[in-house]
């Protein structure tokens, strides 16, 4: 028994592919075997060699088998790892071309605004491009003679002969919202608004389309304390790190006391950095709500006041990432669309983070 | 608006330094925007005096020179011609930097004998272009600081010049007593006197003033003048024309020179007639319209009509308050001078200003507003510096109309001065600035001052408390939010609709672009646009003349530009405004993408291949399918001409119900805007998607089936023209209940087929709801498909 045991487990290790081991298996433990041969002489046997021998040849016949099986599945697997050898491919090719989308500054910087002041509870307005002079002008206290109108290098619209309203504008900033959104939804109230907005300029520091963000906030007793706050908590989300800042007394028509807003900076080697530093960086204009503007609004303002500024989005993105021409915005130069733009997915938020 | 410190000192007596003042200005809303100062570059500089001078061993022309100094005496090499013994001069030592010839000083060695410094001539300190010899002053004690000595000799040589941006609301720091008020207030210095002078006319004018009624009303308040017979004109003294000269004035006579000086000292524009050349007398009025004049700046003006302006029997003089007439000017041989003081109204100076295109002080002033009450007090100023400069003998004043009585007071709420500024600022505080600033204060009224005519209410008083208490020094206080707790969302769905957009293109691939609102007139025509109503007035160039009707001819160009410059492939899209009118509000919100080229550049793996309609057809569907479009829509033809007529589909909810456009662009819109193809485009109107019924997030309970589902492929043969979706809605048709979905995964046209024919192939996909399908139902459903679509589309089961 042991010799048939041991001459198959050593033909079983030696054969060399499938066929030689179908053959061993027939031969061994096929219905003709060797081994099923001797089964079959068990019924020739007393009852005690045979609870002997049937449980002897049990094994053996257990025993054969597994060694079959274990040799047929090492022949597949040298099979395999011979074809796999051949199988190579030169990783190093590139990886299937794709296109990869950006967002432009602009938009990413607009919904980093948006994501700010969201949280202290700005919401949204937009309106019309095209404006009435009324609202982009008169409304906002800056009345037919004022030398702010004509400062404001204003795009007129086209009026037919005879047509002798007085022409519309392209709005030269995004104040006129306030004006509508105050109208629409009364006071308290508080809005930011983005948008393109128009002025007729073109040089190198100087686009003919920009744009503009407004904030408005009227309460009951909103300061110009509050707007400094505001303006610092911004600055400081928006750059990412503390930013101080000063105000200035300035004039606008539509706010009273006005202020010029710097924000602190330093220069190194052409570049400015924000929030370090003792160099200050004009970057808005900001005051109370002048009460004439609540009154053209239908706001009274006996009962509520508070405060309006006004900020370049383009400028923002500017100083935040570092872009140097503002003409280039506009231009759509594949190059600075993919090196200035922004992932799809790299949504501002303040939990996450508003850039990375 | 201009000015040097001696000047502002004229006003203000102060011991601030030149930087208290600058600062200062900047805080009280007088931004500094240059500033100039000559004493700087001077500073290091010392009188010296040569005590022996000798011919250098070496050298002709060069002296060597023992100099005391404040160090003791010094050995310096000299090449002027004027270095001699007993002379005082500006030494620069070793270490100085000397500006007139850009060096920093060293010890020298000059032929062999040691320099130690220089004495300067006027053009190496950049005090004037003399070089003949070194300077030599006429007193001046060893030691002594050269910029000290200028400063008592020649003060306008270390004069500081101060550039200040005014804003359009304070006239009243267009002249340089404003601007020391404003210090004042601050606490930098007190206000000395005005000046005061009373002239008693001796005889009368020759010359009469009259102002006509319809240019009494918003044209001119008052108008007075006064003859002054027998001047000397001439050069004016040298201490005007150097102020004038330090803030960019060219002195011109010193009749002249007194009219500017006035205009900036005082923000009193005047103006000098030669008397002998205005014929009888003159009469303010307004124009009939085409009327001219030869302007002092000797360009001739052609009026409109009403505009106002000063005549004399021979015809228009004077544009009023805007720029005198060069005939009736005053020039060197004048010897009869009448000086004119005039209110005009400032809208008018505005407008008419505005219409001639006339930029001058005068106009700069009167249209920001003067002060009416110092108009006759300021003709006996300007007469008595006439006198003083000129001589010459003044008549009485003559005048028309009235000065104009602009007293106003409005009420001094301190309370609320502190609430909208939100900075304590003591009640007693306030009082004293308004009052300094030349407010009268009676109870809780304050009574404005004639020369500021911004301040037209309340909050004015309050501008003018905070900006003189500095807002520098405000804090800031936190800003609560509306309602406590986690703040609600606050994009409109609209907004919220323009972001996903935005950023489900950028991840299909596409450079998002921002590219200008306006367009040249024939890009818009090509894409329905360039009409008269959307048409600017005031174009910056031909280049942007017309608000844009769409954004690909933005795209398109900006494509063309990439081009250009040699990139061939693109992916761009924008998100943005068109216009399809003049009027506010007629804009409307597109998202449009462009693919021009490739789809992907040159690839090993054959990805790159030129861009079809059916990519950008996938890509606004991926878009749509974001912002909560249906699924369910038509696809339908027939839009605009700058699509490729046989090669675009609207996408529709109903035939008048578009969503979107996809498609090929028209070739000869590509060939005008010079764009390479091929091209393929998409626009969508967001606006255009039904918003969503129901507002929760609940989304519907998912059904999934148990049992197996069996897919089916049929291939049919049908007309060329026959389109697929007839056939896919037909197969779809055949059981609506066991039929989930048909999808076309072949075309082939042609070939064996015949020309007019092609072959489509669909998968259609049952899915059994309640029992196991047997081949029979299977079979049943197959043949009604076949039913169906033969019907449908008059093809038949490919064999």
């Amino acid at each position: 028994m042991d010799d048939l045991r041991d001459k198959y487990i050593a033909l079983i290790a030696e054969a060399g592919n499938e066929a030689t081991l179908e053959e061993l298996r027939v031969q061994a433990v096929g219905k003709k075997g060797e081994i099923s041969l001797k089964m079959r002489e068990l019924g020739k046997m007393t009852p005690e060699e045979r609870q002997v021998m049937g449980p002897k040849l049990n094994t053996l016949k257990d025993e054969i088998n597994s060694a079959l099986a274990m040799k047929k599945e090492a022949l597949a697997d040298a099979a395999l790892d011979e074809r796999l050898k051949g199988e190579w491919l030169d990783v190093t090719l590139p990886g299937r071309a794709r296109r990869e989308g950006t967002i432009h500054p602009v938009s990413q910087v607009m919904e980093e605004v948006t994501a700010i002041f969201a949280d202290l509870g700005f919401s949204v307005a937009e309106g019309p491009q095209i404006e009435t002079d009324w609202y982009n002008f008169d409304a906002l206290n800056i009345p037919g003679h004022h030398p702010a109108r004509a400062e404001m290098d204003t795009f007129y619209t086209h009026r037919a002969e005879g047509d002798n309203r007085p022409p519309h504008v392209l709005r030269t900033h995004t104040s006129p919202v306030q004006i509508r959104s105050m109208e629409k939804h009364g006071a308290p109230i508080r809005i930011i608004c983005p948008g393109r907005v128009y002025r007729a300029d073109y040089d190198q520091t100087h686009t003919p389309m920009f744009h503009q963000v407004e904030g408005l906030a009227i309460g009951k007793d909103i300061s110009m304390a509050n707007l400094k706050w505001v303006l610092e908590e911004f600055f400081s989300a928006f750059f990412g790190t503390h930013v101080d800042t000063r105000f200035r007394a300035s004039h606008f028509p539509f706010t009273e006391p006005s202020a010029e807003v710097d924000i602190q900076c330093e220069w190194v080697d052409g570049q400015v950095k924000v929030g370090e530093g003792n160099d200050w960086l004009e970057v808005l204009g900001s005051g109370m709500v002048h009460p004439k503007v609540l009154e053209a609004g239908g706001i009274d303002p006996n009962e509520y006041q508070g405060f309006a500024f006004g900020i370049g989005i383009d400028r923002l993105a500017m100083l935040k990432y570092g872009i140097p021409d503002l003409r280039a915005f506009f231009d759509s130069d594949l190059r600075w669309l993919r090196h200035y733009g922004f992932a799809s997915l790299d949504q501002p938020t303040l939990h996450g983070g508003l850039s990375r | 608006m201009k000015f040097t410190l001696s000047w502002l000192k004229d006003h203000l007596e102060t011991q601030a330094t030149l930087d208290e003042i600058l600062y200062a200005l900047t805080d009280l809303g007088l931004e500094v925007e240059g500033v100039e100062d000559p004493a700087a570059k001077l500073a290091g500089f010392t009188l010296a005096k040569v005590v022996h001078a000798e011919q250098h061993p070496d050298a002709d022309r060069l002296r060597v020179c023992k100099v005391a100094t404040d160090e003791g005496e010094k050995q310096i090499v000299c090449g002027a011609p004027n270095a001699r013994e007993g002379i005082t001069v500006v030494l620069a030592k070793p270490g100085d930097y000397v500006p007139g010839i850009d060096v920093t000083l060293s010890v020298g060695n000059i032929r062999g004998v040691e320099s130690h410094g220089m004495m300067a001539s006027e053009r190496e300190l950049e005090l004037s272009d003399e070089h003949d010899g070194i300077i030599e002053l006429p007193s001046g004690e060893v030691g002594e600081k050269f910029v000290d000595w200028l400063a008592a000799n020649d003060p306008a040589k270390v004069d500081a010049v101060i550039e200040i941006a005014i804003t359009p609301n304070r006239p009243d720091a267009l002249g340089v007593r404003g601007i020391a008020l404003d210090l004042a207030a601050r606490g930098l210095g007190t206000m000395k006197p005005a000046p005061k002078a009373e002239i008693a006319g001796g005889c009368p004018s020759r010359i009469n003033i009259t102002i006509d009624d319809e240019a009494r009303k918003d044209g001119c308040e008052v108008f007075a003048g006064r003859l002054i017979k027998g001047v000397t004109n001439g050069p004016s003294p040298k201490w005007l024309q150097d102020r004038l000269r330090a803030i960019g004035l060219r002195p011109i006579s010193a009749l002249v020179d007194v009219t500017n000086f006035f205009t900036f000292d005082r923000n009193r524009p005047l103006h000098v007639f030669d008397a002998d050349k205005v014929k009888g007398d003159l009469r303010v009025h307004r124009t009939k319209g085409g009327e001219t004049l030869v302007g002092l700046d000797e360009k001739e003006y052609t009026f409109g009509a009403g505009q106002v302006v000063i005549s004399d029997d021979e015809g228009i003089e004077s544009i009023g308050g805007i720029m005198g007439g060069l005939p009736t000017g005053c020039t060197e041989e004048t010897t009869n001078v009448f000086l004119e003081a005039a209110v005009w109204d400032r809208v008018q100076i505005a407008y008419t200003g505005r219409a001639l295109k006339i930029n001058s002080d005068a106009r700069y002033r009167n249209e920001r507003g003067i002060d009416p009450a110092f108009n006759m007090e300021a003709i006996d100023l300007a007469t008595q510096m006439i006198i003083d400069l000129c001589g010459g003998e003044p008549s009485e004043v003559v005048v028309a109309g009235e000065v104009p009585d602009v007293s106003r007071a409005y009420k001094l709420d301190t309370d609320r001065v502190q609430s909208l500024v939100g900075m304590e600022i003591p009640a007693e505080t306030q009082r004293a600035t308004l009052t300094a600033l030349g407010f009268v204060i009676e109870g809780d009224m304050a009574q404005v001052p004639s020369w500021r005519p911004d301040v037209m209410g309340e909050a004015d008083l309050v501008e003018e408390v905070a900006r003189v208490a500095s807002l520098t020094k405000l804090e800031g206080k936190p800003m609560r939010r509306p309602v406590e707790g986690i703040p609600a969302p606050i994009l409109s769905p609209m907004q919220k609709r323009e972001q996903i957009a935005r950023r489900t293109a950028a991840a299909l691939g596409y450079n998002e672009c921002v590219t200008y609102s306006f367009i040249d007139k024939a890009s818009a025509e090509l894409f329905g646009g360039g009409s008269d109503a959307t048409m600017l007035e005031n174009p910056i160039s031909s280049e942007m003349s017309h608000m844009r009707p769409a954004l690909l001819p933005g795209l398109l160009q900006a494509a063309a530009r990439n081009q250009a410059r040699g990139y061939m492939d693109m992916a761009l899209f924008e998100c943005g405004a068109a216009f399809h009118g003049g009027e506010p509000g007629e804009q409307h919100l597109l998202i449009s993408g462009l693919l021009v080229g490739k789809t992907v550049g040159k690839d090993v793996h054959g990805e790159s291949r030129g861009v079809d309609l059916y990519d950008v057809k996938a890509d606004a569907e991926a878009i749509l399918a974001a912002i909560g479009a249906p699924a369910k829509v038509q696809i339908l033809r027939g839009a605009r001409e700058w699509w490729h007529p046989g090669r675009h589909g609207k996408i529709c909810l109903g035939p008048k119900k578009v969503l979107g456009v996809f498609g090929e662009l028209h070739p000869k819109v590509l060939a005008a805007m010079d764009v390479k193809g091929p091209a393929v485009a998409f626009t969508i109107w967001p606006e255009e998607i039904p918003m969503p019924r129901k507002k929760n997030a609940t989304r519907p309970a998912l059904a999934i089936n148990d049992l197996q589902a069996v897919e089916r492929d049929f291939a049919f043969v049908v007309d060329k023209d026959v389109e697929a979706l007839t056939l896919v809605n037909a197969a779809a048709g055949a059981d609506k209940a066991l039929i989930e979905d048909v999808r076309v995964f072949d075309e082939f046209i042609g070939g064996a087929l015949g020309e007019d024919k092609k072959s489509i192939a669909v998968t259609v996909r049952l899915q059994p709801t309640d029992k196991t399908l047997k081949e029979a139902d299977i079979e049943a459903v197959a043949g009604k498909i076949v039913e169906k679509v033969t019907k449908a589309t008059g093809g038949s089961l490919r064999g």
